[in-house]
């Protein structure tokens, strides 16, 4: 059992609950730093695509998790971001300046569209954004001149301080300089969830009439938090195609639109280590997969045969599962088996299940 | 120059006239309920000092001022804060983070300072803290502070919501049917709270009430309305004893 006494208001402020949970995080970062001489190449590649997975978790989080805005449409933003980056980096600019300037440019470009999409609640907003997926497809195809439509174009090597970064070349850098990024774009996170305008966010999602009466504008927070989830995905979607070395529309097709909503509700909407534990899912299942099909193939004996969109079918099968049984994610399921540590022996069964509460069809006006 | 002053307001939803001509006066630090039966245009007409509709007619102001000048979220910084009839709190949110909310309008920072969590931030965030944390001891929240709004009693969450609204440090509170929902226990505590909002915060309240008890006990003037327009207005026991409120009352039981 363990209790945590609380004796001045910092320790609410602060991002970690104790010593022992900031021991913890730090231990984290020091295992991801070392990655480089821990892992082979190989798992040092997948873990660079989680990480970039989970920065673009956290960028639809802000949005979906956060501020309660279903988007079926962040590819077009990956693709935004990977663009302008190249563009940019083609046109002269030094990586340094124009991945920023990428990031910021999709954030800007969000929060335009938001300004339509802000009359669109539920449905129509996820029709309105998934719709904005296929358009931007469209438009890379059809404006080859900047970006090489089908063809693709090709990502070059970075530099950033003077080292030369390139995903086959120098894996390790490139690691890193991902893993910068998921750091900053993390703290940044967090220092916004415990500042007013993260709680508007919140506020936001769940009622908007009282956050209006409470003195939050409803429409200029909506905006802020697109083009703060438009400007992290963009990041993301700049490293995604530094980490593909080429790309072209396909790269950034609907379905990526989708499975990065899938994975923030399978990781946990709502929460930081929800995009993380995502993007672990979405990142390792091919390997899970092919593993667990060569075992397949011995235990029954054959080749093992390939079945078009397996893994995607059986992402979608873990999403039903988790809506039905643990609509809180991985996270909330993480929750549970740390306060059953946390009580020993005194964890009740009952402690997450809801009171009932009246239903808005059920209140009386 | 009263608080609260609306002036031949009108609010219609198609053929339906849910506040008709009304006019009534809100006095600074006196509680003024309003009492009538379902569907008299009570919540509507909160909805409307809280800008939600804007009035087919009539005027509003506050404090001096032409209240339907500001936009819906505006309301909140001149001063007026409120709670739903249904409960409109944020379900997936902590007590604490509840109250702080009601901060919002104090917000000095920006996006950028706040990403950075600069010590100016830092220090309105302890300084809000140190706000909300009085309302939760004079609430009595302390048990609740880190618990989830979706798990908690209907009674508490009740009290929450006018903790929140007390959080903003309004002028005026509006508190719409606060004890709808309570037990008689919780009903006592709530009159005292809200004799203690009057009395020792100084913030004048407006309430919509069934409880007659409640409504008698803490308030200092009462206005009766029925299908959207004015039936009657005095003190708790010349409403109770009117005529047209008695013919209303049972007019419709009957
Ligand atoms: N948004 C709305 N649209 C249409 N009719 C409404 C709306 N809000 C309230 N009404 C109607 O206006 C009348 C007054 O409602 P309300 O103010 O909620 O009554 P109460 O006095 O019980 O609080 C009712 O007939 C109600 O059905
Ligand atoms: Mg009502």
């Amino acid at each position: 059992m363990r209790i945590v006494f609380k004796t001045d208001y910092m320790q609410d402020i602060r991002p970690w609950k104790d010593g022992q949970q900031l021991t913890l995080y730090l231990l984290l970062l020091a295992a991801a730093i070392a990655a480089p001489w821990l892992l082979d190449v190989f798992f040092l590649g997948e873990l660079t695509n989680v990480l970039i997975w989970a920065i673009a978790g956290l960028g639809l989080m802000v949005l979906t998790g956060h501020t309660g805005q279903a988007s079926l449409g962040h590819a077009a933003f990956l693709a935004a971001g990977c663009y302008a980056n190249i563009i940019l980096m083609e046109s002269g600019m030094p990586f340094m300046l124009a991945f920023p300037l990428a990031g910021i440019l999709t954030g800007f470009a969000g929060a335009i569209i938001a300004i339509p999409a802000l009359r669109l609640h539920g449905i129509y907003l996820a029709i309105f954004t998934l719709a904005l997926s296929i358009l931007v497809d469209d438009i890379i195809v059809l404006s080859d001149a900047w970006t090489g439509g089908v063809g693709g174009k090709f990502a070059p090597p970075v530099n950033v301080f003077g080292f030369e970064i390139e995903r086959w070349g120098t894996p390790g850098a490139f690691y890193w300089l991902v893993l910068g990024v998921a750091v900053i774009v993390t703290l940044g996170y967090v220092n916004l969830l415990r500042a007013p305008l993260g709680r508007a966010f919140i506020a936001v999602r769940d009622s908007e009439v009282s956050a209006q009466a409470m003195g939050v504008n409803v429409a200029r927070t909506k905006t802020i938090s697109f083009g703060l989830s438009c400007a992290v995905t963009g990041w993301a979607g700049a490293l995604m195609g530094l980490y593909a070395g080429a790309f072209n529309n396909e790269t950034f097709s609907v379905v990526i639109s989708i499975q990065l909503l899938m994975m923030i509700v399978i990781g946990g909407l709502g929460s930081i280590h929800g995009a993380y534990f995502g993007a672990i899912v979405i990142g390792f299942l091919p390997q899970f997969l092919s593993i667990a099909k060569e075992y397949v193939g011995a235990v029954f004996g054959g080749s093992s045969v390939a079945i078009p969109g397996l893994e995607f079918g059986i992402f979608g099968m873990i999403l039903i599962a988790f809506i039905l049984l643990e609509p809180m994610g991985i996270y909330g399921r993480w929750l549970k088996v740390r306060t059953w540590f946390e009580l020993f022996p005194f964890y009740r069964k009952d402690m997450f299940k809801r009171q009932k509460s009246y239903l808005k069809t059920e209140r009386l006006r | 120059m009263s608080l609260l002053e609306l002036e031949t307001v009108t609010l219609k939803f198609g053929g339906l006239t849910a506040v008709d001509r009304l006019s009534f006066c809100v006095e600074e630090g006196e509680v003024f309920a309003i009492v009538g039966p379902n569907g008299a245009g009570k919540s509507t007409v909160f909805n409307l000092i809280s800008r939600f509709y804007d009035p087919h007619e009539g005027a509003i102001r506050f404090d001096g001022h032409d209240l339907l000048r500001a936009r819906p979220d505006a309301v909140a910084s001149w001063g007026v804060a409120r709670t739903f009839q249904n409960i409109e709190l944020f379900d997936h949110a902590t007590v604490l983070q509840n109250l702080l909310v009601g901060r919002h309008r104090h917000r000095r920072s920006n996006l950028l300072s706040e990403i950075f969590f600069t010590p100016s931030v830092r220090k309105a965030e302890i300084q809000n803290r140190h706000f909300v944390e009085e309302i939760i001891d004079f609430l009595d929240l302390q048990a609740y502070r880190d618990k989830m709004i979706a798990g908690l009693p209907y009674g508490v969450r009740k009290v929450v919501e006018v903790g929140r609204a007390l959080a903003t440090d309004p002028k005026l509170l509006l508190l719409d049917e606060p004890a709808s929902g309570l037990s008689v226990e919780e009903t006592t505590d709530m009159r005292w709270w809200i004799d203690d909002i009057r009395r020792q915060m100084g913030i004048t309240v407006l309430m919509v009430e069934h409880d007659m008890g409640l409504v008698s006990g803490v308030s200092d003037r009462v206005l009766a309305m029925a299908d959207g327009a004015k039936l009657a207005l005095g003190t708790p026991a010349e409403v109770q004893s009117d005529p047209a409120v008695i013919e209303a009352y049972l007019g419709r039981a009957a």
